[in-house]
């Protein structure tokens, strides 16, 4: 990597470690040194429960490490990372607001006045392809397009940074697709450095820049890290038809299905679960 | 059952009931009535007396001062309740601090109180509305409490990375989040604001409804007793039909709200 240039998200030597309710440590990951460029797109695969979200946690300035250092955008990360957008696992759009006021907060309580921020917000709400669910609540809303609010919601905020923690995750694979597509759409047009956590391997090399692999938890530390060798603009569903993509695949898979089956052997065991 | 339908088993159910209460108290069986019209009355009875008080217009006042005071209880031990339980919520030391003292208060049967207050407040309306507070508070308190203690750490997380401040996210969602629990329990408050204020009437007053049953009662006026009950009764559905009203209004986001649950 180039020294000169500075990074996005940089973390070295980033370990989080929790007491436990009966005075025990659990270090959920320990020594992660990772680099992302600017515009460049990360994606973080790990068995279950390995610490990929206490990673995120930790570029969002959500979560201290224990030790090691944060840097964003060459600046030590104090608070709250506020260049980073975040999009949760669970669902964390606000239930008592619609679409439009759910998207428009963002820029709302940064002091952008209402009309414009509903504007704004509007426009965001057509390019996720939900021009004409404005005013519905979370609740009337299907899964995938509750995420397409939550990714409008994120970006309308135009962060340099886009942490993206399992977004497509419950959906079915049809909608993962076309949410995928999607993410891949806005982030040409509107290029950020992205941090993608899944435990979908294919997901993660059809997506990303660069794949790096996590090891089980405790402990967890990253064992791997890829170039993905296919051009862009890519198409999610063809990408995955290509030599290359199987060849990475592969390549990928065997240092995975170990620390996957180290993972499910933890979680079976009731002493070491988190 | 489609709402017709439901609608004419309810009425049923109360021509049955009082249909019943008509024959046992005027036809005998074998010799005597088994409902003695002295101590039962009558339907007829009881419906020609609330007859009479809508005719000659005296139950009006009685029913506007357990309104106003119903209201006033409900509104004021509303906001002190939603106040204070947010404030608790908020500051855990505080919280813990008059922890046993609001378990004490609310652990308190809140008649023994009636008394107290009429001594404090006098017999008019005063000492009612705050007999009704003392109920309505700790409802509201309890779950405005709950709501911000529960408020979704994702939801928050959120809210923080979307660049709120502590004053947004208290705008934004911690108060709307206390305040769906708060109107999760308007049919109890309310309830509550209607008992605290009958029951204060009851205890000594010169108006109300409370009072116009304590004054039946008094001269074995059987009829007058259960009119007042009716009336009560009628009272108390159509605020509960209300504030099924103001609830679905104000809580379009949930997702079962409007859909009625009976």
């Amino acid at each position: 990597m180039d020294a000169a240039k500075p990074m996005a998200v940089a973390l070295d030597g980033a370990t989080v470690a929790f007491r436990l309710a009966d005075a025990r440590v659990y270090t959920a990951i320990e020594q992660v040194r990772l680099a992302v460029e600017h515009g460049e797109f990360v994606a973080i695969v790990g068995p279950t429960g390995c610490g990929k979200s206490t990673l995120l946690n930790v570029a969002a300035g959500l979560l201290r490490p224990s030790s090691g250092t944060v840097r964003i955008f060459d600046s030590p990360l104090a608070g709250l990372n506020r260049k980073a957008g975040y999009l949760f696992q669970a669902d964390a759009l606000f239930p008592w607001k619609t679409a439009i006021d759910n998207v428009a907060i963002g820029l709302e309580v940064s002091g952008v006045p209402r009309t414009q921020a509903l504007e704004r917000a509007q426009a965001w709400l057509n390019s996720v392809g939900l021009a004409a669910f404005g005013n519905r609540y979370p609740h009337m809303l299907s899964g995938g397009q509750r995420k397409r609010v939550g990714l409008a919601q994120v970006l309308i905020r135009d962060p340099k940074i886009l942490l993206m923690d399992e977004p497509f995750g419950p959906l079915d694979a049809q909608t993962r697709q076309i949410m995928g597509n999607l993410l891949l759409d806005l982030w040409t047009a509107h290029r950020k450095a992205v941090l993608f956590v899944t435990h979908d391997l294919e997901e993660a090399i059809a997506l990303a820049d660069r794949v790096v692999i996590m090891s089980a938890s405790p402990h967890a530390r990253i064992i791997g890290d890829w170039r993905v060798p296919l051009s862009r603009p890519r198409d999610i569903s063809e990408v995955r038809m290509e030599e290359n993509f199987h060849a990475l695949h592969r390549e990928i898979w065997s240092v995975l299905k170990d620390e996957v089956m180290k993972g499910y052997a933890q979680s079976q065991a009731p002493a070491g679960a988190a | 059952m489609s709402r017709g339908g439901l609608l004419l088993f309810q009425l049923l159910v109360a021509v049955v009931f009082f249909g019943l209460w008509q024959l046992l108290a005027t036809v005998p069986i074998f010799g005597h009535a088994v409902l003695p019209p002295f101590f039962f009355s009558t339907p007829v009875n009881v419906f020609n007396r609330i007859l009479k008080w809508l005719v000659e217009g005296t139950i009006w006042r009685h029913l506007l001062v357990t309104l106003v005071e119903s209201l006033l209880a409900f509104v004021i031990g509303s906001l002190s309740g939603a106040l204070i339980g947010f404030w608790f919520a908020r500051q855990q030391t505080v919280a813990a601090i008059f922890d046993p003292y609001v378990k004490m208060m609310n652990a308190l049967p809140r008649v023994v109180l009636a008394p107290i207050f009429a001594l404090w407040l006098g017999l008019g309306i005063w000492s009612k509305v705050a007999l009704g507070i003392t109920l309505v508070f700790f409802v509201v308190f309890f779950n405005v409490y709950q709501g911000v203690k529960e408020a979704s750490t994702t939801l928050l997380d959120n809210a923080r990375m979307l660049g709120m401040s502590e004053r947004q996210l208290l705008r934004h969602v911690y108060w709307p989040s206390a305040l769906s629990w708060m109107f999760s329990s308007l049919h109890t408050s309310v309830g509550f604001a209607v008992v605290g204020a009958v029951v204060g009437e009851y205890l000594g007053s010169a108006a109300g409804l409370g009072y116009l049953i304590q004054q039946a009662e008094g001269v074995f006026d059987v009829a007058g007793v259960f009119a007042g009950m009716i009336v009560l009764a009628m009272f108390v559905v159509a605020i509960d039909l209300l504030v099924t009203k103001v609830e679905n209004r104000l809580l379009v986001w949930r997702p079962n709200a409007g859909t009625g649950t009976a």
